[in-house]
């Protein structure tokens, strides 16, 4: 508390308060993202559940076995596993309070993260060309929707990190910006997981006989 | 001007919160090491690439075998995925991110294996339906 007292003249006083206040929410924040990510997670379960119930009708249209193209699809797991890893560099930095190695591994996540969804762009825009588009079976309207919401959820992944890529460069890795990073952190390796399950259970088991 | 002075205010801050942190607070949430993250990376790469080796292989003859194996593998990667990069553990949050994950699983199995088992049923039980029946359908 004298240390508040020395602070005084410059008017800083009231942040001082707001953020000593703040201890309990960071802790509440990320529980309660926690829970947010935890409903993220029944929305796949559905998503899978109406991919396996679905996934083997194929209104004598083309199968996973016909349309998958693994080695492309090895290349974008390795890319959201790389991205998962430099983030995890990301948050290392973040904790030595590094702010230009936070931007830079933050970045490096970033393109990973956009060449995993540049991939799954060209992916979908193929499978279209050749008019397996979601419309043609519901194997494929429910192959659609599983790995679009995920591509969805990794698009605002990144858009969030954008956002926090500015907010750190324009206000350092302040308390507030270290929950953000968190959250965040969180968010991309759950991502991580759902594509496990994603290049498993669509992926491989989809092109076995 | 004024920002630099916010963003020493702030660092000056920083201190103090984190001596409380250590100090006060043992919420058990641990944020991870470059061991812990390079022990999950190198795992979980190993744990991608086998299932993909055993598919695009053609290891095993049955495809029932190699679906079953890659789906443990999966199952042991999310394992990975959630102690190395999550750094979930009984303790973090007083307990309480494990009981939701915990919940979540619950739910997860029943939706999962409920709708495939009674999806299944339906379509083994059902009678494919005629021309005369979907023409007349609502």
């Amino acid at each position: 508390m004298s240390n508040t007292a020395t602070l005084s003249p410059n008017a800083q006083e009231p942040i001082s308060f707001h953020v000593a206040e703040e201890h309990h929410v960071e802790n509440g924040t990320l529980l309660g993202f926690w829970l947010y990510l935890m409903s993220d997670c029944l929305i796949f379960a559905c998503l899978f559940a109406v991919y396996g119930v679905l996934g083997r009708s194929y209104a004598a249209g083309p199968s996973g076995a016909d349309l998958f193209d693994l080695p492309l699809v090895a290349l974008n797991t390795s890319m959201l596993l790389l991205s998962s890893i430099t983030y995890g560099f990301a948050m290392l930095e973040m904790q030595k309070k590094h702010v230009r190695a936070t931007l830079i591994w933050l970045g490096i996540t970033g393109l990973f993260g956009a060449a995993f969804l540049g991939l799954e762009l060209y992916e979908f825009a193929h499978l279209i060309h050749e008019g397996a588009g979601p419309q043609r079976s519901a194997f494929l309207s429910a192959f659609f929707t599983l790995v679009g919401t995920h591509g969805l959820h990794v698009t605002f992944g990144i858009i969030w990190l954008i956002v926090l890529m500015v907010q750190v460069g324009k206000l350092g890795l302040t308390n507030e910006n270290k929950r953000r990073l968190m959250c965040l952190s969180m968010f991309w390796h759950f991502l991580d997981v759902v594509w496990i399950g994603v290049f498993t259970f669509v992926y491989l088991m989809g092109v076995l006989p | 001007m004024s920002a630099h002075t916010e963003s020493a205010g702030h660092g000056a801050h920083h201190h103090a919160h984190d001596d409380h942190e250590h100090h006060g607070h043992d919420d058990g949430a641990s944020h991870g090491s470059l061991k812990e993250y390079t022990i999950g990376f190198v795992l979980s790469v190993i744990l991608t690439a086998i299932p993909f080796w055993l598919v695009m292989g053609k290891v095993f003859d049955k495809s029932s075998t190699t679906a079953l194996v890659v789906l443990g593998f999966a199952a042991v990667q999310i394992v990975v995925h959630m102690i190395y990069f999550l750094h979930m553990n009984t303790r973090s949050e007083g307990g309480w991110s494990m009981l939701a994950l915990i919940f979540t699983l619950v739910l997860v199995v029943i939706t999962l294996s409920g709708s495939l088992w009674v999806m299944f049923h339906m379509n083994a039980n059902m009678m494919p339906m005629s021309v005369h029946e979907m023409k007349n359908m609502p």
